[in-house]
Formats: C-alpha cells, sequence, structure tokens
C-alpha cells in the first residue's frame, strides 16, 4: 500500500509517502528523523489484516509536515534527506 | 452561532432494516461504527449482510454519539439486544472513543472495503469527502487499500467548508446542490481563493459588487470542485470510480466534479453515509470467520 | 533624488517617500475594493506629509499583491527583493527578515546588499498570515488590537493542534466552552501562528540579525511568541513596521 501522509493547503503539495509493501517496520527512519515524525505501529490501522509492524507519520504531525519538515527542505537546494537515506528498503519517498 | 449552524445542517437522519434476513439463523453478528466530526453511522451485519442500520448527526462526544447511533439501528430492528453482538468495530474521526468497540480500524480501511460492499468489487477509487478531511483511495478487488491520501489539515474542499458558507450565504445545507445552478446566463467562474477564510471575504465582496447569492454558491461550489479534483488527480483516478459519504448527495459539488474526471460515477441504491461502518463490520466479519474474533468467556 | 515606493497590500497600501536616503513622507490607507484609488491615496498623503509637489518626485517603484494597480509606477519589483531592501536599509546588519502582512507571510536571507540569497512563501494561506489572528479574535470576541497585549497578560501554555484557520476557529470556541482564560486562549493563538511563521524561517536558516517588517510586526503578543519560538532576545522591528516592503521599493528607485 502506498500510504500518503500529509495533506495540500493552498500553498502547496506536503506528502511523505510510505510504500508499507517495502516497509519491514525496522524504524531506522524513527531515529534518523531530527523532528521526529515516525513511528513504528505493531499493526497497520489502514490494513487491519496485516500482523506485521510498519511505518507510520505520527498521529498529530500529519498536519504539520509542511511545518516539520521545512528545516531539511532548503528551497533553493534538494539535498537528499535523512529519512530517505537512512530507509535501507527504499520505502519512502517525498513531495516537496 | 453553533445553533444556528445546526440549523443549516439539518439533513434528514434514517434508519433501516433489512425484512429479508433472519438474523437468529446467523453465525456472527457484527457492527461498525463510524463516528465522524458531522454524521454517526452504526451497520449491524449478519454473516456479512447488511442487517440494519441508523445514520445521524454526531453529538457533543464521541462515546454518546456511537451509543445513539447503535440504538438508533437497533431501533430498527426493534427485536435485538446489544449482547447478541460478536464483534464490533470502530472507525472514522472518533474511532478510539467508541466505549463498546472490540476495536479500531482507520477510515481510509473502512471507505475501501465499505465501497466494495456498496457498489461491487469493480471499484477501484474511492473518493470520500468528510466533514472535516478529504480521503482518495485507490483498492483492489477485494477492497483492499492499494494507495490513500487524506487531507485533513484544511478546511478547502471540506464538508466544514461547504458549513461556512451555507452559513454565510444563508441557504440550508440540503438546498445547496439545487440553488447553485440557479443563475441566469453563463456559470460564474470559481471563486480564486483555495483557503476557506480568503473565500469567504472574497464572497463578501461579490456580493457587494451586485452577485447573487446563487451566483456566488456556484462560484464557490466550483472551487471546491477543483481542490477535490486536485487530490483526486494527485492518486489518479482508476476505473471504477465511487463516491461515498454525505458530499456524494450534494450535485452541486459532484456535478461539476465528474465531468473532471471524465467517467461516470458508479449509482448505488444504499446511502453513501454508510460506507464506513459498513466497512468495520465487514473487517468484523472476517476476523469472526478467521477464528479472531471476541474470546467469548 | 526624490524617489517613492508604494506597497498594495491586501489589507493596506503605503507609500514612502525617500529624499537623500532620508524618508520625508509616509501614507497608508485601507486598500479596500478599488487598489487604484487606494495606491493614489496613499501617494497624496506621502506627498502632503514631505511638503513636496507629485512633479518632485523622481521615480516611482510599485510593489505588493496589488502592484499592477500602481499604475504611475516607473517599474514594479517583487516583495522579497523589496522587503530585503528595506530591511537592510533600517538595519545594516540584518540578514535574516520576515515579513508578514495580512494575507501572506514570507522570509528570506539576505547578503550585505540586502539581496535575497534564499526565501520562503506562505502564500494563499490565512494559517500563516495576519488574517489568522484577526479570524481568531472574532472568534474570541476580542478585536485585532487588542488580541496582542492580551496575550502578553498570559504565561501559560495551552497548544493548538489545528493548523487551518476555520478549524482552528472550532478550537478556540471549545477553549471558550472548557472556561479557559481570554488572555491564555489568545497566546496560545500567537503561538502556534509564531511556530509556523518560524518554520518557515528555519527553512531558509536562522542568521543574525533577524528584522520583521509588515503590520503583523505591531502586534506585541506575536513579536513575544517569535522571539519564544526563535530563541533569541531581539528581534529587530522598525517604528513603523508595514512600510517595510514600500521603504524598500523607494530605495530600489533610487539604486535603479
Amino acid at each position: 500500500m502506498l500510504a500518503n501522509y500529509g495533506y495540500k493547503d493552498a500553498s502547496g503539495d506536503f506528502f511523505i509517502t510510505i510504500d508499507t509493501d517495502k516497509c519491514d517496520g525496522c524504524g531506522d527512519c524513527v531515529s534518523a528523523c531530527p523532528a521526529k515524525i515516525f513511528e513504528v505501529l505493531d499493526e497497520d490501522p489502514n490494513d487491519p489484516m496485516r500482523d506485521e509492524p510498519v511505518a507510520a507519520v505520527a498521529g498529530d504531525k500529519k498536519k504539520k509536515l509542511k511545518y516539520e519538515c521545512n528545516p531539511c527542505k532548503p528551497g533553493t537546494d534538494r539535498p537528499q534527506l535523512p529519512c530517505v537515506a537512512a530507509c535501507g528498503a527504499g520505502a519512502i519517498s517525498h513531495s516537496w | 452561532m453553533a445553533e444556528e449552524k445546526q440549523e443549516f445542517w439539518r439533513w434528514t437522519e434514517s434508519n433501516w432494516k433489512n425484512p429479508d434476513i433472519i438474523w437468529k439463523d446467523a453465525k456472527f453478528v457484527t457492527v461498525g461504527i463510524d463516528v465522524g466530526s458531522v454524521s454517526s453511522q452504526a451497520v449491524i451485519m449478519a454473516d456479512g449482510k447488511i442487517l440494519a442500520y441508523g445514520n445521524m448527526r454526531t453529538g457533543s462526544d464521541s462515546p454518546n454519539s456511537a451509543r445513539n447511533a447503535l440504538k438508533f439501528a437497533l431501533d430498527a430492528l426493534g427485536d435485538m439486544s446489544e449482547e447478541r453482538m460478536d464483534y464490533c468495530i470502530g472507525t472514522g474521526y472518533g474511532r478510539v472513543n467508541v466505549p463498546f468497540a472490540d476495536r479500531s480500524v482507520t477510515e481510509i480501511a473502512c471507505h475501501a472495503r465499505g465501497a466494495n460492499f456498496l457498489y461491487g468489487p469493480e471499484v477501484r477509487t474511492v473518493l470520500d469527502v468528510g466533514g472535516q478531511d478529504i480521503k482518495a483511495i485507490q483498492c483492489d478487488k477485494k477492497g483492499k487499500v492499494t494507495n490513500f491520501l487524506m487531507n485533513d489539515k484544511c478546511a478547502a474542499g471540506t464538508g466544514r467548508g461547504m458549513e461556512v458558507f451555507s452559513d454565510l450565504l444563508g441557504i440550508p445545507i440540503q438546498e445547496v446542490g439545487d440553488r447553485s445552478y440557479e443563475f441566469k446566463g453563463e456559470e460564474p467562474p470559481a471563486v480564486s481563493s483555495t483557503c476557506v477564510v480568503y473565500a469567504k471575504s472574497e464572497a463578501t465582496s461579490l456580493l457587494r459588487k451586485g452577485w447573487t447569492k446563487e451566483e456566488v454558491l456556484a462560484a464557490y461550489c466550483k472551487a471546491m470542485a477543483d481542490r477535490i479534483y486536485s487530490l483526486v488527480e494527485r492518486i489518479g483516478v482508476k476505473p471504477e470510480f465511487a463516491v461515498t459519504g454525505g458530499m456524494a448527495k450534494n450535485r452541486g459539488v459532484m456535478d461539476r466534479i465528474m465531468p473532471k474526471i471524465g467517467i461516470e460515477r458508479m449509482k448505488t441504491e444504499w446511502d453513501t453515509q454508510i460506507a464506513g461502518a459498513a466497512g468495520a463490520a465487514l473487517f468484523g466479519y472476517t476476523l469472526c470467520q478467521k477464528g479472531k474474533g471476541r474470546v467469548k468467556g | 533624488m526624490i524617489s517613492a515606493g508604494i506597497d498594495c497590500g491586501a489589507k493596506n497600501t503605503k507609500t514612502v517617500i525617500l529624499k537623500d536616503g532620508k524618508v520625508i513622507g509616509k501614507g497608508s490607507v485601507l486598500t479596500g475594493f478599488d487598489q487604484e484609488k487606494a495606491v493614489e491615496e496613499s501617494l497624496e498623503l506621502a506627498i502632503r506629509e514631505a511638503g513636496i509637489s507629485r512633479d518632485d518626485i523622481g521615480k516611482i517603484f510599485g510593489t505588493g499583491a496589488g502592484k499592477d494597480s500602481v499604475r504611475m509606477a516607473d517599474d514594479k519589483v517583487n516583495e522579497i527583493k523589496a522587503m530585503g531592501k528595506g530591511a537592510i536599509f533600517l538595519f545594516p546588519n540584518a540578514r535574516t527578515v520576515a515579513d508578514v502582512g495580512a494575507e501572506e507571510g514570507r522570509a528570506a536571507k539576505l547578503d550585505e546588499n540586502g539581496r535575497p540569497a534564499d526565501f520562503a512563501i506562505n502564500e494563499k494561506c490565512a494559517a500563516g498570515a495576519g488574517a489568522f489572528i484577526e479570524a481568531m479574535g472574532r472568534a474570541l470576541e476580542t478585536p485585532l488590537e487588542e488580541m496582542g497585549a492580551l496575550a502578553l497578560k498570559s504565561d501559560k501554555e495551552i497548544p493548538m493542534n489545528a493548523q487551518c484557520a476555520i478549524f482552528a476557529e472550532s478550537e478556540v470556541i471549545g477553549l471558550i466552552h472548557a472556561k479557559t482564560e481570554k488572555q491564555d486562549i489568545s497566546k496560545a493563538i500567537h503561538d502556534s501562528m509564531a511556530s509556523r511563521i518560524v518554520s518557515m524561517i528555519r527553512r531558509i536558516g536562522v542568521n543574525k540579525d533577524v528584522v520583521m517588517i509588515g503590520g503583523v510586526a505591531y502586534n506585541p503578543g506575536f513579536v513575544a511568541a517569535m522571539k519564544r519560538e526563535l530563541k533569541l532576545e531581539k528581534i529587530h522591528i522598525p517604528d513603523d513596521p508595514e512600510y517595510g516592503a514600500s521603504l524598500g521599493a523607494a530605495v530600489l528607485a533610487v539604486d535603479g
């Protein structure tokens, strides 16, 4: 499943996509993110039949991605993001 | 101010029972409760078939709204006690506050599963416009989510945005669809602001310029349609396409979205507002079948 | 040489007249529905204050959301450039500038000439602009001018969850029903708004000195919240922050 966390408002698109089929719930993204926006859940709340752990964007951070993710995303440069670099499974991508 | 808003939201509450099912023979009776920010539903299923449902406004707190919705559905049925329930799943915005639920499942999963049930297994893209969020979901033939996007931070395009406008213009919510087509000549262009706060001030200045309420409403419905479509577009529309939730009943917005999508939306005899609760009840049924239901003491 | 900068904003239209590096006239009027009229009026006000005639002005630059309505302008400059130039003119050490207006928030990193090296804009979303505090003031039944002073009376920290002005309004009403003190709600409103503006500034990096311009900088509650969020003792704010961008435009008109 492609889980798109975040939102779009009048000033732009702010989404993090987690491919839950690739995610193995290792939690490397949790420690890599300076804003601590990820968490690992024992069961996927969007897929009640799945039993393996999965990474997700933590509850209240979803509505603030524009503000929480900002510091890693300079306006003029596109460096690799720490969460994307940390994910060995290649499950995380961003729109910005 | 709060009382006034309630007035404009006065849509019809309803409950229903399926007279053809003898629930006493059922192996599993499962219940899905969807507590949304505006409306709450309870769906009671017997072996995966809808036995009864109740659909009503959400009250001031989630536990009571959940109880009332269930009671409303049980009232339609008449002769079932709460104890007969084998499993209950809560979903929606207030899902973790359903006191009698065995577990909670997100509305994303439930709407996909529910749409699969209400519209049939051909549905691949589900759009649900709720009171405070917009969900665009892709699912497989079993109703399992394959891709989703939920916009829950910004009021633009949500039921709440519509509520603000029905308040501003003094047009009851259930009349919005028809009244948004009561203009002479060409359809007015969409209001330019996506943000509801700015759209409101834009609307006020349009009224001052001499636009009719209906013209302003048309311009806003068009902006809502553009907004909602931009989220659907981001995830992509795979046929068939179905709409769940209350906004499916608002033709002012829906008739302005569909030409952009380019395909017909699927039709159903069911009340589109029960999709989430129906999906929850179905998950309960699947869990019971797999022996993962409630351990009865 | 005498130059003028006219900033036609969403709420107010401001004009600054500059003579040999000194401000000699200012004028601010509500923009209202007729932008061109507002431009004329604010220019008239500034001319009167300067005690000059219109023909004395060598060059006029327009800026702001309604810059196309500055018909008499010799040229138009974008808001980012104008705010950068305005900030460095007022505070030569300025390296970061935030301009928080009625309907838009912007931040830029500046070089020593006031040219923007990097910038961020929060546009078309009321959550990151003065409109947010105004809308919350309505919910709180408190005039906008009193909101800031009210916030200063509180030292409570109440988090606000909503990031959208419309949802925040319901949250404020919920807090009122829960009998939360008005001053505490007002502080929560300013804090949440400041955290959004600061996150925008963090995106470009916080370089000292930080300057804030735009009408919202008049609000002492907001300035206090910004200092807390930025963890800075001092943010430089000019006496007339709303004229920051029009001043920048007037300076650019001289520099060419």
